[in-house]
């Protein structure tokens, strides 16, 4: 700061290397601490933040690069993701995004709030415990011993796709503890290939998916920048 | 006009044509909409560079007032639109052609994205028909820019492209500022239209707070009527939000001392007692004591920058932390507030004025203040005769110059030299890169600072290192007969590291040492501009009087001390209060 008047004039001497005031070590210091995610923490309790999973959905306008600013989000910001599932509402023009995310509280929260901020996004809602959620998976697996696929198969409440004399390929729907055991039992066949959507989910009961979603209906997107001529007239 | 209306109407109607749009042409392509849903923006100057892809929005420039301002490259004509806004307080404008013209922007979108500055930039694009086939100067800009924008849009449809950049327009001003970007395939802007754009407003998805929820507010309130050792922390956001009145009305009123974050500067006078300056890795000794032992930190707008903090887990340890941001993904991102306010920064201080009802007890505190500041003071050593102390450079120029002079700079020692010695004292004075740390940005964002206030000082306190990035465009600050002063602390080393190496690598300089850098003076002659040099202090100061007083864009090469470093310094993920006053504390 000019209003130094020590500092002011030409020919100023000063005393000694460096600056004023004590070194580091002789000032006074405070003893509490933050831990690494900056929250004031009591050093003798200190826990490391526990990672949990957790079911985002996000309703969204269904337009071009929604998917890659989502999924463009993630990898910048370093969130693990485990799985991305996308598909259209009944709303015309809107689609909704299941995103299943491994995180710390504070990451999730940040996920969240990330998500909201993209402007192609409408709402964010995260699912809680008892949400209904689904998995799709196809497995192709050695054709040697049909009978037991088809038993496995129907063990788990699937189908067929294909069958032919080296491979069979079915379908499994579920959710994830489902899917995981049945993965588990076609390993005696020997899996050839495996393909698993992702979960996808939405809130049980009257609860909307995400906060304040209307009941589907058709409605024209809200979105001034992609919609076509009509919707542009009434402007 | 249909010839039955009466005489009355005709001229009323014509009347108040002209006063309103009289000059107007009216939309006949895509590009004019885009053209006239800038001039219903209020837009009023555009900086950027012509080519292929984008001359149908400059031929549609050709019929319209607004003010082109030719860059020598597009990163100068974002920086510029940059800064231009940074002074406006509305978004600047820059435009590009398609390809190298939309990557050239790149840089300057970054830096506004990471200082949340509101910007929007227009780039060329191929035919539509084309996008995708790798054709002549195509780039994915929306891609390329997805992660560096607040949002983009690829306009596809003549009719609406109008409305698309008056949106961008609004968003980019919009809550949290920050640039938003139009790519403009050219089918669009060449398809024929009569499709008047509307007046800009933001997409509908977005609705920013404005007035926070009183419950946070009052809880924040009674964290701030208890605290015995409160401090306001003032970020960007206070700058952005016009919240400035607000803020030091609230720090006066309450008697709570103020540090600010660097793109905060001039938010709080830097001359007034409770101004602790700004904290961070090469803030003031006293702001960093003032964090470190405050009991509670109101942040108002800020980030809380890892050029701020050092080590989140030794960042105002025994602080309790009000958090006031517009953008709620800001609160609890890097520093966990215990009292989160989400909100409009002017609209909350407004709120907190209301709510708060006893001011803290804090004299011991702000004594404890004071002492902090004599005991760390600013200063350097300035020997008789040379080398220049780049310090006393800084300190003569801010005398020279009225209060409200405009100070851009580069990035490096000299950046941070104009930030600690001289004494800014209003807002939207201080205009430098901070969260993206861009060399090269200060000449630009001088043209652009300029352009937006011709009646004020503008000063870029430049390096060496950094001016030879842009310097190119000193040839458009003479063409726009620009009264600049650009002074470059030339150190013939690219200094900042020169201090990291010496301190942190054993002093080996690899590719530090600029000791070919070319003779300035003669090259703002070159130019056309006018050139001083000066290595004591009397041609320091007889340099500074000419290039004032001389009508247009003047450079000065201050040959400065090349050993000069920048203290105080926290180590990089250090502790603040841990600052190191000289090298040996390091
Ligand atoms: C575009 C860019 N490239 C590299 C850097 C890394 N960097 C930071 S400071 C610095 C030195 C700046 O030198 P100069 O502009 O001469 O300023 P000084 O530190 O000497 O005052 C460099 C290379 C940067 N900030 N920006």
């Amino acid at each position: 700061m000019s209003g130094d008047e020590s500092a002011d004039a030409p020919g100023y001497e000063f005393d000694g290397p460096g600056m004023p005031g004590p070194a580091p070590d002789e000032r006074p210091h405070p003893d509490g601490r933050r831990n690494a995610h900056g929250v004031r923490i009591d050093p003798e309790v200190e826990a490391e933040p526990r990672y949990r999973t957790a079911v985002v959905s996000a309703l969204v306008e269904h337009e071009p690069g929604v998917l890659s600013r989502v999924s463009g989000l993630f990898s910048r910001r370093q969130f693990n993701i485990e799985s991305l599932t996308v598909g259209k509402t009944t709303v015309d023009g809107h689609a909704r995004i299941t995103l299943v995310v491994e995180e710390t509280d504070a990451g999730i929260d940040q996920v969240k709030k990330q998500l909201g901020k993209l402007k192609p996004v409408i709402q964010v809602g995260e699912l809680d415990g008892d949400a209904v959620r689904a998995e799709l998976v196809l497995l192709k697996v050695r054709g040697d011993e049909p009978d037991k696929v088809h038993a496995i198969t129907q063990m788990y409440e699937g189908e067929t796709l294909d069958a032919g004399p080296r491979t069979i390929t079915v379908q499994i729907t579920g959710d994830q503890q489902k899917i995981d055991d049945a993965v588990d039992a076609f390993r005696q066949f020997g899996i050839i290939e495996i393909a698993r959507t992702g979960q996808t989910a939405l809130a049980r009961g009257d609860t909307p998916t995400t906060p304040g979603e209307e009941p589907g209906h058709s409605t024209e997107p809200k979105n001034s920048t992609y919609r076509d001529e009509t919707d542009a007239e009434d402007n | 006009m249909s010839e039955q209306q009466t005489a009355a109407t005709t001229d009323e109607t014509t009347d108040a044509a002209t006063e309103t749009d009289g000059k107007r042409t009216p939309v006949t392509t895509g590009a004019s909409s885009v053209v006239r849903a800038l001039e219903n923006a209020g837009v009023e100057a555009a900086f950027g560079v012509q080519g292929g892809a984008i001359m149908p929005i400059y031929d549609a420039l050709y019929d319209s007032d607004i003010h082109h301002v030719t860059m020598a490259h597009e990163q100068g004509a974002a920086h510029a639109a940059d800064a231009y806004g940074v002074v406006r307080g509305d978004p600047g404008v820059c435009l590009a052609t398609s390809g190298p013209g939309a990557t050239n922007l790149v840089t300057g979108i970054a830096d506004a994205d990471m200082d949340s500055d509101a910007m929007l930039a227009l780039t060329g694009q191929v035919p539509s028909t084309m996008v995708g086939s790798d054709a002549f100067q195509e780039t994915d800009t929306t891609g390329v820019t997805a992660p560096i924008t607040k949002h983009n849009y690829f306009a596809s449809d003549a009719d609406t492209v109008g409305d698309t950049v008056g949106e961008a327009f609004a968003l980019a001003a919009e809550g949290r500022p920050g640039p938003t970007l139009v790519d403009l395939p050219k089918d669009t802007t060449m398809a024929e239209t009569d499709r008047e754009p509307g007046p800009a407003k933001p997409p509908e998805t977005t609705t920013p707070p404005t007035d926070a929820e009183i419950e946070s507010v009052k809880t924040a309130a009674r964290a701030i009527e208890r605290a015995e050792k409160p401090l306001l922390l003032f970020g960007g956001g206070v700058v952005k939000a016009n919240a400035t009145e607000e803020a030091r009305a609230f720090a006066v009123d309450n008697g709570i001392p103020v540090v600010t974050t660097m793109p905060a500067i001039g938010s709080m006078p830097e001359d007034h007692e409770l101004c602790l300056s700004w904290a961070g890795m090469h803030g003031t000794g006293y702001a960093n004591m003032a964090v470190t032992h405050c009991d509670l930190l109101v942040a108002v707008g800020c980030r809380f920058d890892d050029r701020l903090t050092g080590g989140v887990d030794t960042f105002a340890p025994e602080a309790e932390v009000v958090h006031v941001d517009v953008d709620e993904a800001e609160i609890s991102k890097n520093v966990h507030a215990d009292y989160p306010v989400v909100g409009d920064a002017k609209a909350v201080l407004e709120q907190f004025a209301d709510e708060v009802g006893q001011s803290p007890d804090a004299r011991e505190w702000r004594q404890q203040c004071q002492t902090w500041k004599e005991e760390y003071p600013l200063a350097y050593e300035t020997p008789e005769d040379k080398p220049l102390k780049p310090q006393f450079v800084v300190e003569a120029l801010d005398e020279a110059t009225p209060d409200d002079t405009i100070v851009t700079t580069g990035v490096g020692q000299h950046q941070m030299w104009a930030a600690q010695f001289w004494t800014f004292t209003n807002p939207r004075t201080w205009v430098s890169s901070h969260g993206l740390g861009t060399m090269g940005y200060g000449l630009p964002a001088a043209i652009g600072a300029k352009l937006a206030a011709p009646d004020r000082d503008v000063v870029c306190v430049d390096g060496d290192g950094s001016f030879l990035m842009t310097i190119q465009e000193l040839s458009v600050a003479v063409r726009e007969e620009l009264d600049i002063t650009v002074a470059v602390l030339n150190n013939e080393y690219i200094g900042m590291v020169r201090q990291w190496q010496d301190a942190f690598f054993d002093g080996r300089r690899m590719a530090a040492e600029y000791d070919w850098c070319p003779d300035f003076a003669k090259l703002a002659e070159a130019f056309g501009a006018r050139g001083f040099s000066a290595e004591n202090y009397d041609e320091a100061a007889d340099a500074i009087e000419g290039a004032l007083a001389y009508n247009g864009p003047s450079v000065i090469d201050f040959r400065i001390d090349p050993t000069e470093n920048v203290y105080p310094m926290v180590a990089s993920g250090g502790a603040n209060g841990k600052f190191a006053l000289s090298e040996d504390q390091l």
